[in-house]
């Protein structure tokens, strides 16, 4: 049995219900830290269920996660800090938030560099249309012409 | 016996297939017109061989016939009828069997709507199309075969996933795949320019209303797919950028690309290069999806079957596919023709800008989807890309994207001032802007996102609106005049308001959408927004292959009642797999949610979910519309009227286009 | 004329991603303890809640960490494997029993065979927490100096111990000798 298949197995199986989406009545006095917690169970990867963020999956570890998220949020701990405590159990696989690294760099430079390069092309073929004014005869046709004036 | 039927029509296709592939296009290249001939009725024989087979699987599927390796593994007596028949494309199997009889549909499209397609053309189109089937029916007889059979029989089959149960399955799949494979046509279209050699603007009409429509059909399936997710999944999300939920939108939005770039080359006969490219790397894409949802190599809750054997199969595949496209394009475009110049401030600038920004747009997504693959393959460990990084970079290029299609619209080809149309930008730019300042605050709070949201949406819509206006200032609007205009421009027109619907439902839901997890006990209350939500209680039903419980919450506004909410938490049968069933108040302004958790206490309490969203069906209106423009697009009497303009030209001597 | 290339070129890099990607498992999360120290629980013993252990205590030997739970078929599939590599006595395993049910784990011992030195319990899942689990069964190697040097994930087999593990355990016993 493929490794994929035991875990996807175990997500069926552990899951008191696959789908209820981690529903449960977490009480917080402060609506800042609510939101903290929202935040970071919403940013944190599931990692039974891998396709879902801690806040959708109802996986047994999800659960643990969620309320472990809980007790720091509760007792002051930054984002911050609930984030570098799952890394370091984790590793950074469980952040859906790449962190900026020489690693990632190409993950969140890529985009802009690519929009520049592109908007430069474009501006460069824009230039050229308006050099050649309905120039731009393809050699396929010359050598056409060449053909029909040949003959 | 039956099953044996349906596996014989699939070889014999196959080999239909093989024949249409070759002998039109190799007809078309030596002059030989029988050979030519024999494009179309191949096309309409594969079609109906396809047919059969497909229709001999859904025969299994309605009487349980669970010899049928595949049947007895997706489907079950108690199963309804309805996903019976659906149920045939819930898994890996099947659902390849159905984008093989969508393949072969589309090609009988082509070969029985083309009339004004010279012969040679259309071969070679035909022929292409076929290359692609050939494929796929390879893939499906040689890995994927739903006809296997299973001996002993089992009395009970499996039963199909309780996440598929439902309406959305019957019709987001078929719709999604309308679209991916209605790229073929595209790709089709542009393969077949470049064996010819030539390509000119009676090309790209020809390719327009294929694309449009397959273009439509993506539209609507991506749609559904998120509409689907949102009310069976329970937790109120719309998009995930999961990594398949990608894959369908990447090959949208190069196909958005394509369209525009086909306006171009149709009407000005500039882009054609980039044209051909486009069309190739959307149905790539549509490809490189298929690949990566049953190879493995990608998670994904969509993920059908995670076969290695599978994925070197299609991977191979693609690579002669699109490597052989790309190849033949590097040989062959540069002996296009560039014509048609432009000046910097020109409608094919616009739409030159609108091609780089959604290319770059789909760049990224491809860059996210596939970055924590490569960084492993390059053993630099493993990383997670999610929403949160989707997110923070697609906005920024959204946001161009935006303001350029309003200025795009309005501005002519070839050349314009801006100085022209800057009295009405300016109108629009300082009403968007108003929309900015007080749509945040009639909603209830200022966020900067939303702020930005509600101004773009606002001012696509009206920039839209002044290029409608526009077009009829000279005239003046009677109905003589509103049929003068093409339908395309309707099209546009409407597809764009969409696109602003979108907007503005993505930004004010992401903004302003309540979510509260509720210890409620039978009784209880909750406000929000203005509506007061009131849990009942728990009662426990039956239901055709499930058990359930059904919790009941009330909601009234200001003492009226809007709406009794039944949310089930069900348990099926046979997959013991538990599921909640949301329940749903839609509104055009809101929607009313309510999902049922966990049974807390001994009092009656249970753990309820609450949600307020806003404006959340504007996404999937947004989404209809521009389905709706893009169906405008192909209705085009120019179309028609162009075709049969040929057909008499063709009478009369071979064709003789300039691009 | 180089640019009309470049679609190829690059379209070739992604098939060479593609292809490589074929035969990794994006499922499968590696550690970011190996190399450093295993991290620390004090958990009662399977059975006998009094008796309490630590890594410290396993100092000195290289030993294996194993997560298991009767809930788990992986476990149950792995079951005479690790029956296998004990009855090598090359290395101690310590079971670690992941939110399970104190009499089902005792039953299923006594019913299958003991493979293990010592069981402890983490009924809440905390610990496990703590030494990135997610997902039974897991098999951690700890070196004689408290460090963890290699994870597996999944069920073991015949083909893993000997070509992964036992060699791995090999190394380490002769590292700590030097």
């Amino acid at each position: 049995m493929k490794i994929q298949s035991v875990f996807l197995t175990l997500c069926l199986v552990l899951s008191p219900g696959v789908l209820l989406a981690g529903i449960e009545a977490k009480p917080f006095d402060d609506p800042g830290k609510e939101r903290l917690y929202n935040q970071l169970v919403a940013d944190l990867r599931c990692l039974v269920c891998q396709n879902q963020n801690l806040a959708d999956s109802n996986a047994e570890l999800a659960v643990d996660l969620r309320r472990q998220v809980a007790e720091m949020v509760t007792r002051g701990d930054t984002g911050q800090q609930v984030s570098d405590y799952m890394v370091e159990r984790y590793g950074e696989f469980v952040l859906y938030r790449p962190p900026l690294s020489s690693r990632t760099a190409v993950l969140w430079l890529g985009p802009l560099l690519a929009l520049l390069l592109a908007l430069f092309i474009a501006w460069r073929i824009t230039g050229n249309r308006q050099s050649t004014e309905l120039g731009g005869v393809s050699e396929d046709d010359i050598a056409r012409a060449r053909d029909l004036l040949n003959k | 016996m039956i099953p044996e039927i349906g596996h014989f029509a699939l070889v014999l296709a196959l080999c239909v297939s093989f024949v249409q592939a070759v002998v039109p296009l190799w007809g078309s290249l030596t002059g030989r017109a029988s050979w030519v001939a024999l494009a179309a009725p191949s096309a309409q024989l594969q079609a109906f061989l396809v047919a059969i087979s497909y229709a001999v699987l859904t025969w299994s599927f309605i009487i349980s016939d669970f010899s049928v390796l595949y049947v007895a593994n997706t489907s079950n007596t108690e199963l309804p009828m309805i996903y019976r028949i659906s149920g045939v494309w819930g898994a890996h199997e099947g659902s390849l069997l159905l984008w093989a009889l969508i393949l072969s549909g589309w090609t009988l499209a082509v070969s029985l709507f083309s009339r004004g397609i010279p012969s040679v053309m259309l071969a070679r189109v035909l022929s292409v199309m076929a290359m692609i089937s050939v494929g796929f029916l390879l893939f499906v007889l040689i890995t994927s075969n739903p006809f296997e059979r299973l001996f002993p029989v089992p009395v009970e089959g499996q039963d199909l996933n309780p996440l598929l149960q439902d309406f959305g399955l019957a019709v987001h799949p078929p719709m999604l795949y309308m679209g991916y494979v209605g790229f073929a046509v595209a790709f089709s279209f542009a393969i077949a320019a470049l064996i010819g050699g030539r390509l000119d603007m009676a090309w790209a009409r020809w390719m327009r209303p294929w694309t449009a429509l397959a273009w439509a059909f993506l539209t609507v399936g991506i749609a559904l797919g998120s509409w689907w997710a949102y009310y069976e999944l329970g937790w109120g999300g719309w998009w995930f950028w999961d990594p398949v939920e990608n894959a369908s939108l990447m090959p949208w939005l190069v196909g958005t690309a394509l369209m525009h770039s086909l306006a171009a080359s149709e009407k000005r006969g500039v882009f054609k290069a980039w044209t051909v490219l486009l069309a190739v790397f959307a149905f790539s894409l549509s490809l490189l999806g298929t690949f990566l949802v049953r190879s493995g190599v990608l998670t994904s809750v969509h993920a059908f079957a995670s076969d290695p054997e599978r994925g070197v199969f299609i991977l191979g595949f693609l690579v002669a596919t699109i490597g052989c496209s790309l190849l033949l394009y590097a040989w062959r475009a540069p002996r296009l023709m560039r014509s048609g110049s432009f000046s910097a401030v020109s409608r094919e600038s616009g739409l030159l800008l609108n091609n780089v920004l959604l290319v770059v747009f789909c760049a990224t997504v491809l860059l996210g989807t596939l970055y924590p693959l490569a960084l492993d393959a390059l053993n630099m460990g493993k990383l997670s890309v999610g929403p949160p990084y989707f997110n923070t970079v697609l906005i920024p290029l959204g946001v161009p994207l935006a303001i350029a299609m309003g200025i795009g619209s309005l501005v002519r080809w070839k050349q314009d001032k801006l100085s022209r149309i800057a009295k009405g930008l300016a109108l629009a730019a300082v009403a968007s802007l108003l929309a900015g300042a007080v749509v945040p605050w009639l909603m209830g709070g200022y966020f900067w996102g939303a702020v930005l949201g509600s101004a773009l949406g606002t001012w696509v819509i009206l920039t839209t609106c002044q290029a409608l206006i526009e077009r009829f200032k000279n005239k003046g609007l009677s109905v003589a005049s509103a049929k003068q205009v093409p339908s395309s421009f309707y099209g546009m027109c409407l597809a764009h308001v969409g696109i602003g619907v979108l907007i503005i439902g993505i930004t004010l839901t992401s903004h302003y959408s309540v979510e509260k997890d509720l210890r409620m006990a039978p009784g209880e209350v909750f406000d929000v927004s203005g509506y007061r939500f009131e849990f009942v209680g728990v009662t426990e039903e039956e239901g055709p292959n499930y058990d359930a419980f059904v919790g009941l919450v009330k909601v009234t506004s200001g003492g009226k009642q809007v709406a009794e909410l039944y949310s089930e938490k069900r348990r099926y049968r046979v997959q013991t797999m538990p599921m909640t069933e949301a329940a749903i108040d839609p509104g055009l302004f809101r929607d009313l949610y309510v999902a049922l958790g966990e049974e807390i206490g001994s009092d009656g309490a249970w753990a309820v979910r609450i949600y307020y969203k806003p404006f959340v069906r504007w996404i999937w209106l947004g989404c209809l519309m521009m389905g709706a423009g893009g169906i405008l697009t192909v209705l085009d009497r120019r179309y028609k009227l162009a075709s049969r303009r040929e057909l008499r030209a063709q009478a009369v001597q071979p064709q003789q286009v300039t691009a | 004329m180089i640019r009309y290339v470049i679609p190829a070129v690059l379209f070739a890099v992604l098939v060479g991603f593609l292809y490589v990607g074929l035969d990794l498992n994006p499922r499968e999360v590696p550690s970011p303890f190996i190399g450093k120290t295993a991290p620390a629980f004090e958990l009662p013993e399977l059975g006998n809640s009094e008796r309490k252990l630590t890594p410290e205590d396993m100092k000195g030997q290289v030993w294996l960490l194993n997560v298991w739970a009767t809930w788990c078929p992986g476990c149950r599939q792995e079951h005479d494997t690790l029956l296998r590599l004990s009855q090598q006595n090359i290395a101690p395993i310590i079971g670690f029993d992941y939110k399970d049910e104190p009499d089902k784990a005792l039953a299923w011992l006594r019913q299958l065979g003991n493979p293990y030195l010592l069981v402890v319990e983490d009924l809440d899942g905390r610990a496990a927490i703590d030494w990135g689990v997610y997902g039974a069964p897991e098999t951690f190697i700890i070196d004689a100096a408290g460090i963890v040097r290699y994870k597996f994930i999944g069920p073991l087999n015949d083909a893993a111990v000997a070509q992964d593990i036992v060699p791995w355990i090999e190394k380490l016993k002769a590292e700590a000798k030097s």
